[in-house]
């Protein structure tokens, strides 16, 4: 029953405000107090992008008990997807005017455009990239470390090798990724400039949208028999394979989603931030991700958004005011959360209410209770 | 001999650094068997049951079950889904799952991801489970963790999901390690109980609980069957005076 109404009311926090500040954007006027002015809609634009990661994180972490330090890899990757769109969308309008070939390829002295490039010009073809690159490399990732019972720690540390493997490999030019300097000075999507703001107003409303998606099917799967069996793998894995189970597909298929999941959300990340590049795959993005889950509260879902949101609503404040003090600052969040909040800012929630399923009496039941008087009619 | 026996161990011997747990052990049960095996610590007995159950390989040897399954070459999932359950000494249950839960996932039926995604609580499933839930006395606990429930619940709960499975043999670790006496008689006559249908293995260390069964018992011993026989026979055997006494 509670998880029903968290569900509602998160999903009812996250479209209703979405819709109010896009009101509060192109409804009143720039002087008026209630304002909402153009930074703070691309900012809450990037926050339901990072809760979108968080949720996937939240699903492979809170329910597998996979704990992914390298899930910024499936997020970049879904970035790198839109952003080669984006990139194909400047067109005649880059530095060098050349039609079809990126500014960045001209410069490194590149004629053709190499054939992974191919079909990006095309939107639903990045989209669709965005979540199949994420998926494929999550499936071949996880078909081998999930077979061979690679687990725990080692996992994590493969994850953030991952990560960081990909970081490198996309630090380099002749990749054919932009190199350091990554993909920036988009100019449209689908047609709609990126500079105009109803276009970011449009971009944070379907964003807000797409993590209420996610939000529905990851609540969907953790609630269905499979999820269970999920709970059941994170606790007690080898009990699971004496019932017979196989763990280890279960683990993939979570796995393949929350990639996937991932994906998308850096895909809706680009066009609002307006770059992508190789310190999107960063090891210390992917463990930052984890904390605004810690904090948040693993394993409940709407604790993965809230935490998302928390955290980087209070990394926007202090790095404005004191940058020097940031990783300070969430290093020692983690520790107090771990310490002091190990079920997150969900678990204060759910330690405070009361119970609301009351104890159920066996008059309470009436089912019961006729089974019973009629068995006993029967034996009399 | 083939065919009419449920599971066949034929010289199976596994070594650990050189150390051999089992030594070419051999074992025959029959359907419909109910077998206790003894034998004092490091004889082999949990090795055994971690080579039927797949968790260890043997080095040599076969393991036989029903028609002609070689349950060497089968992993975990795959004997459990041939219908061999197992229980653990201690109880094992899905603690942050509800009593109804932990029933359901035992439950046989479909074990596959896909299946799992879309399933949904079929009027027999439901009718099984109320069945179950009555017999093993949790009917009014169905929506509680698992977690809340105390040791004796716990260990009902668990004896619950393997019937949930199916299975068409059972292999029981120490069941009754630090019961009471009362307890101990309970589980006795569950285990005939669930003798009745099914066949059983009873790995035990309690001589008391082995007698009160009254079925043929195994003496393992340095990971091979020293003596085998009835429960009077087996404890006028020299050799097992001296295993269990002498020294």
């Amino acid at each position: 029953m509670r998880a029903e109404r968290l569900t509602v009311v998160t999903l009812g926090c996250v479209l209703g405000g979405a819709v109010l500040l896009a009101a509060l954007n192109l409804l009143t006027a720039p002087a008026s107090d209630l304002h909402a002015p153009n930074f703070v809609i691309s900012l809450v634009g990037k926050y339901l992008c990072y809760a979108i990661l968080a949720l996937a994180i939240d699903l492979v972490w809170g329910y597998a008990g996979i704990l992914t330090l390298g899930h910024g890899a499936f997020f970049a990757l879904g970035g790198y997807a839109m952003g080669m769109y984006l990139m194909r969308q400047i067109g005649v309008r880059g530095v060098y005017a050349n039609p079809t070939l990126p500014d960045f390829m001209v410069f490194i002295g590149w004629n053709k455009l190499p054939w992974y490039w191919y079909g990006f010009d095309h939107f639903w073809f990045a989209v669709a990239m965005a979540m199949l690159v994420p998926g494929i490399l999550a499936f071949a990732f996880g078909w081998f470390a999930f077979r061979s019972r690679v687990s725990g720690v080692y996992l994590s540390i493969i994850t953030q090798a991952l990560t960081y493997a990909l970081m490198l490999a996309f630090f380099r030019n002749d990749m054919g990724f932009g190199g350091n300097n990554g993909m920036t000075d988009f100019k449209e999507i689908l047609g709609f400039p990126l500079n105009r703001e109803t276009t970011s107003v449009g971009l944070m409303l379907i964003t807000a949208l797409v993590l209420s998606a996610a939000f529905v099917l990851t609540h969907a799967m953790t609630g269905s028999r499979f999820g269970k069996v999920l709970i059941a793998v994170r606790d007690t894995e080898s009990r699971t394979r004496f019932l017979g189970y196989r763990p280890e597909s279960y683990k993939l298929v979570v796995w393949l989603a929350s990639a996937m999941i991932a994906g998308i959300g850096g895909a809706l990340y680009v066009p609002q931030v307006g770059i992508i590049n190789p310190s999107e795959f960063a090891p210390g993005n992917s463990i930052e991700a984890v904390i605004w889950v810690a904090v948040g509260g693993r394993g409940t879902l709407a604790g993965a958004v809230l935490g998302a949101i928390l955290v980087n609503l209070a990394k926007t404040m202090l790095t404005s005011a004191l940058p020097e003090v940031w990783l300070f600052a969430i290093g020692a969040l983690f520790i107090l959360v771990t310490l002091f909040l190990p079920r997150g800012i969900m678990g204060l929630f759910t330690t405070c209410l009361p119970a609301v399923v009351p104890e159920a009496t066996p008059d309470a039941v009436p089912g019961i209770a006729a089974a019973k008087s009629a068995a006993s009619e029967i034996a009399g | 001999m083939t065919g009419a026996t449920l599971l066949y161990l034929d010289g199976v011997t596994v070594s650990f650094d050189g150390f051999k747990a089992l030594n070419a052990l051999s074992l025959v049960l029959e359907p419909g068997e109910m077998r206790a095996v003894i034998g004092p610590n490091g004889a082999g007995k949990t090795t055994m049951m971690d080579v039927i159950t797949g968790r260890t390989k043997p080095d040599t040897g076969r393991v036989v079950y029903g028609e002609n399954s070689d349950l060497t070459r089968l992993d975990e999932p795959a004997i459990a889904r041939l219908g061999i359950g197992r229980k653990f000494q201690r109880p094992t249950v899905f603690e942050p799952l509800t009593v109804h839960d932990n029933l359901m996932l035992a439950l046989a039926g479909d074990r596959n991801p896909w299946f799992a995604l879309w399933a949904r609580e079929t009027p027999s499933e439901r009718a099984r489970l109320d069945e179950l839930l009555t017999t093993i006395r949790l009917v009014d606990d169905r929506d509680r963790p698992a977690a809340d429930l105390s040791h004796g619940q716990k260990q009902w709960l668990e004896i619950g999901m393997l019937l949930a499975q199916d299975p068409r043999l059972l292999l029981v670790d120490e069941p009754v390690a630090g019961m009471s006496d009362a307890e101990t008689e309970e589980t006795a006559d569950l285990l005939r109980e669930i003798n009745r249908t099914r066949s059983v293995v009873v790995v035990e260390h309690d001589m008391a609980f082995v007698r009160a069964l009254g079925v043929k018992v195994t003496v393992l011993h340095e990971g091979s069957v020293l003596a085998e026989g009835s429960i009077d026979r087996i404890q006028d055997d020299p050799r097992v005076i001296e295993v269990y006494l002498g020294r």
